[in-house]
């Protein structure tokens, strides 16, 4: 199989609106004619819902959560990134784009992200149209604070609620195309497969999550805009429903899967306090910009921080990045401390944080400035810990936060599989192996409300005059059935443990072998281990109840058994990559000081998996990566 | 800690409840509530019991989805806390915990303490918005916005839409909820063509499920936002003027 990104030609500043001019429209009375499907509700989902409706195409949108306003695009804290260069520091569209393909690891193409940084500016004039309350200067004009990976201030902030703001800003406007009858609503329904006619997508199958019934969907388009898969891990900071089975039922049907290997583990989030922990709580990237991260010099480290003197403390990001110091990108950031933490210099009572102090801001800054830039995250911290960051330095360690892998897509967001398009997170396309700080929000709006809206037209445009597949057609039956079959097995197993407690004991294979580090063997050791496990879940998973009704483990027990798959997968790409770069560092592969060492020659390409059926060995396709308009550097923050 | 837990539990909407008791012994004071639930669930499942269900997904009081009455205060109590953040280490070792669903006849029960909250969905969808199409935003610093206005917007628009207003009303008014939406956009400029449909829009849905204020303030005392009921007394002012001005408009018709 040869996959084509279908990167439109010309010069890379003009191929957007080159590619905007070729496609194909659909004339304003034709819209309507036309339905399309978009699962999820998060940035890009109802973003993408609520063009799509104000453009008059007719549009259901689908979400498991009981609103559209509560997908996990809310928790996103500090900001979302655009090259306005309003500090006058320099920034521009081609510097966005290089920060960007550089803080990826040069594994991203070029195209997709230099149009994101193209599409930048207009999703800060679109959110603030929309009444989103950015953060603004004493002149009422927007402020502006710097992260990770860049050495301008290019990130437009609400608060520590950025993600939340310009959520509730989307949601909004897709309650108003909800109201004006263009966009349809199903809520606590959750997508459980994808129907797939004459080669292509044809519709959804969803369950309803309160009256437990299955039911199809058709529709002349279907996008899946349903998130990340970080909760392979169990723990980790994403919400408790994130889940990969929208996309993964679509890798099965036919959408090739790149880069699963290509995790992101944050670097500032609160540590694990004990067993039953169920999630880990972020603390924005944006403190990073006040607060200094440090150990102490001594291992096993008993004494209260302040009472640690100055030259017994290693702050450890500034001694090897001067130039970043504290914000280099997250990968970098997160290796960083997991190499002072397994050097026995992690503090807290299990030793298994850094420090991130704020003592010297607050001494700089004033407690008010400190508390208008932080304050929630200090109430947040405090809550959660019973520590006081104003009194003593919060503690920290990487957990998994983000996944850049995800549906492989062409230049028009679409998948494999013709009229299946994948959107935010759950495309694997601009972040190549490390995505940036305040970049997420940046992919979600841009694909949702400018890149899907218009490049979708480019394809339903050929099928004027059709009517999607019915779905009384038999592909939707069967599918129907397969769900059925899926939920009674699992309800029937009738076992001896718990889905929590299956998904836990998978969390911890993925973490120790295909975390933070990665070694050939702990890979193979995990793809000879997990199906064991998966194995042992079908047979002894117990989940009590119906499918007839409200029955939230046999919900997620659907959800572990697609993560079953899917962290096999993850491995096999993580073995496969014999290289390090951005969030994958195999160990085998580093330089003498410990930094990732790519191999360009060999591995400058995006791995996409096929599916050939379950237990068998997935296919890999390959799409090299040009680079014309940057040079391929050692990525240096030194 | 070893706690006592007396749980609603109602099979579903339709269903009669009633509550049950359940031992939920050493349990960590570092554990959050709903991790207290978890483990109490997974003891249940394996004693072959059904587990208890109930709404949650982000746990970091952010999204909203949770929402429990905590003897009998909306999220436990904690000043500005949602269920979510609220942590063990707040309750003390042999306490008896009441734990039940939002009681309003806007928030139907689904089962056991999930109750149905598109009502909010409702109002919001009546004019909770400003009508801006994408592709025809201006310049975004066309338009100044003062600092103190912009933070005061803010301060509104932090609302999670959890309920638990609702729940802490005697009168189960969803005041708090719209007029922190209403402030939010009827303060910014952007705000300002649709300030007086959107108040009278979003105000009529709002009567069509839940009660009337009548100004005991419990809602700010149990916002995890603590989201001021000022914002109450400016949609007020608006609803009031729009009535006025929207029938002066529709007579000139």
């Amino acid at each position: 199989m040869q996959l084509d990104a279908r990167i439109p030609g010309g010069p890379l500043a003009d191929k957007w609106d080159a590619h905007r001019f070729a496609l194909p429209l659909v004339a304003p009375p034709n819209r309507r004619r036309f339905e399309v499907i978009v699962v999820g509700t998060g940035l890009a989902g109802a973003g993408a819902a609520a063009t799509l409706g104000e453009l008059g195409y007719q549009v259901k949108v689908f979400t498991y959560n009981d609103s559209n306003r509560r997908a996990h695009s809310i928790s996103a804290q500090g900001g979302i990134n655009a090259s306005k260069d309003y500090r006058n520091d320099g920034d521009s569209t081609h510097r966005l784009f290089y920060d960007t393909i550089k803080g990826g690891d040069y594994r991203s193409r070029e195209a997709n992200v230099y149009r994101l940084a193209q599409l930048s500016n207009e999703i800060i004039d679109q959110a603030t149209a929309q009444g989103v309350p950015f953060a603004r200067e004493y002149g009422g004009t927007l402020a502006n604070r710097s992260f990770g990976g860049t050495q301008v201030a290019r990130t437009f902030y609400a608060r520590g609620q950025t993600g939340q703001q310009l959520l509730l800003g989307a949601y909004q406007a897709l309650a108003r195309q909800i109201h004006a009858g263009t966009v349809t609503s199903y809520t606590r329904c959750e997508m459980l497969e994808v129907v797939v006619v004459d080669g292509k997508a044809a519709g959804v199958v969803v369950r309803d999550m309160v009256t437990g019934e299955i039911s199809s969907h058709s529709a002349h388009a279907v996008v899946l805009a349903t998130g990340g898969y970080s909760n392979a891990y169990f723990l980790s900071t994403n919400a408790k429903a994130c889940n990969v089975t929208a996309i993964w039922r679509a890798h099965r049907k036919g959408a090739l899967f790149a880069n699963p290997c290509f995790t992101q583990i944050h670097p500032t989030c609160i540590p694990a306090s004990d067993e039953f922990q169920s999630k880990l709580t972020l603390m924005s990237e944006s403190l990073r910009n006040d607060g200094r991260i440090w150990v102490p010099q001594a291992e096993r480290e008993t004494r209260h921080p302040r009472d640690i003197p100055e030259d017994q403390r290693d702050y450890f990001l500034e001694r090897r990045y001067p130039a970043f110091g504290n914000l280099v990108p997250r990968d970098v950031a997160s290796r960083a401390a997991k190499r002072e933490v397994d050097a026995g210099k992690g503090v807290g009572s299990l030793h298994n944080g850094v420090y991130l102090d704020f003592a010297e801001s607050l001494a700089r800054l004033g407690h008010d400035v400190v508390t208008e830039r932080y304050g929630n995250l200090f109430e947040m911290y405090e809550r959660i810990t019973g520590e006081n960051p104003y009194e003593m330095p919060m503690r920290i360690y990487p957990a998994p936060h983000y996944t850049m892998g995800g549906l492989w897509v062409d230049y028009d967001l679409m998948t494999t599989v013709p009229g299946l398009y994948a959107i935010g997170e759950a495309n694997f396309a601009d972040h190549g192996a490390n995505r940036l700080g305040a970049s997420a929000l940046m992919q979600g709006l841009a694909d949702g409300y400018f890149i899907l809206p218009t490049t979708v037209a480019g394809y339903l445009a050929g099928m004027l005059g059709k009517k999607p597949v019915p779905p009384s057609h038999p592909a939707f039956a069967a599918a129907e059935a397969e769900v059925k079959d899926r939920t009674n097995r699992l309800l029937a197993a009738k076992g001896s443990r718990t889905v929590d407690w299956f998904h836990r004991e998978l969390g911890k294979i993925v973490w120790d072998e295909c975390g933070m580090a990665r070694t050939a063997d702990g890979l193979r050791k995990a793809i000879a281990d997990i199906p064991a496990l998966q194995e042992e879940f079908h047979r002894d998973v117990r989940i009590l109840g119906s499918g007839e009704d409200i029955n939230q483990a046999l919900e997620r027990a659907g959800r572990v058994a697609d993560f079953f798959e899917l962290a096999q997968l993850m491995c096999r790409d993580a073995l496969n990559r014999e290289e390090s770069c951005g969030g994958h560092f195999r160990v085998e592969h580093q330089t003498p000081d410990g930094e990732a060492l790519r191999n360009d020659d060999e591995y400058a390409y995006v791995a996409a998996w096929g599916f050939d059926g379950p237990g068998v060995e997935p296919t890999l396709v390959k799409e090299h990566l040009e680079f014309e308009n940057v040079e391929l550097k050692t990525r240096s923050y030194k | 800690m070893d706690l006592t837990l007396r749980v609603w539990r109602q099979a579903g909407p339709d269903r009669p409840g009633a509550f049950e008791e359940y031992r939920a012994r050493e349990i960590s004071e570092d554990a959050s509530f709903l991790e207290m639930l978890d483990v109490v669930n997974e003891r249940l499942t394996l004693e072959g019991k059904e587990p208890i269900t109930f709404d949650h997904d982000c746990r970091e009081g952010i999204c909203g989805t949770c929402g429990i009455m905590i003897n009998g205060k909306p999220h436990g109590g904690q000043k500005g806390t949602a269920t979510c953040q609220l942590h063990m280490r707040k309750f003390g070792n042999g306490d008896v915990i009441v734990v039940e669903p939002w009681r309003a006849a806007g928030f139907p029960v689904l089962k056991d303490l999930m109750v149905n909250r598109s009502a909010f969905d409702r109002i919001i969808e009546a004019g909770g918005y400003i009508g801006v199409d994408v592709g025809s935003a201006p310049e975004a610093n066309l338009i100044p916005v003062p600092k103190a206005v912009s933070e005061l917007a803010m301060d509104a628009a932090a609302c999670i839409g959890c309920g638990a207003c609702v729940a802490a009303c005697p009168n189960n008014a969803a005041q708090l909820f719209t007029a922190a939406k209403v402030a939010h956009l009827n303060l910014l400029p952007q705000g300002q063509p649709e300030r007086f449909a959107r108040v009278e829009a979003m105000v009529d849905t709002m009567e069509r499920f839940f009660g009337s204020c009548t100004n005991h303030g419990e809602c700010e005392a149990a916002c995890p936002k603590s989201i001021s009921i000022d914002f109450i007394a400016l949609l007020n002012k608006d609803y009031v003027r729009a009535k006025r001005i929207n029938r002066a408009m529709v007579s000139r018709a």
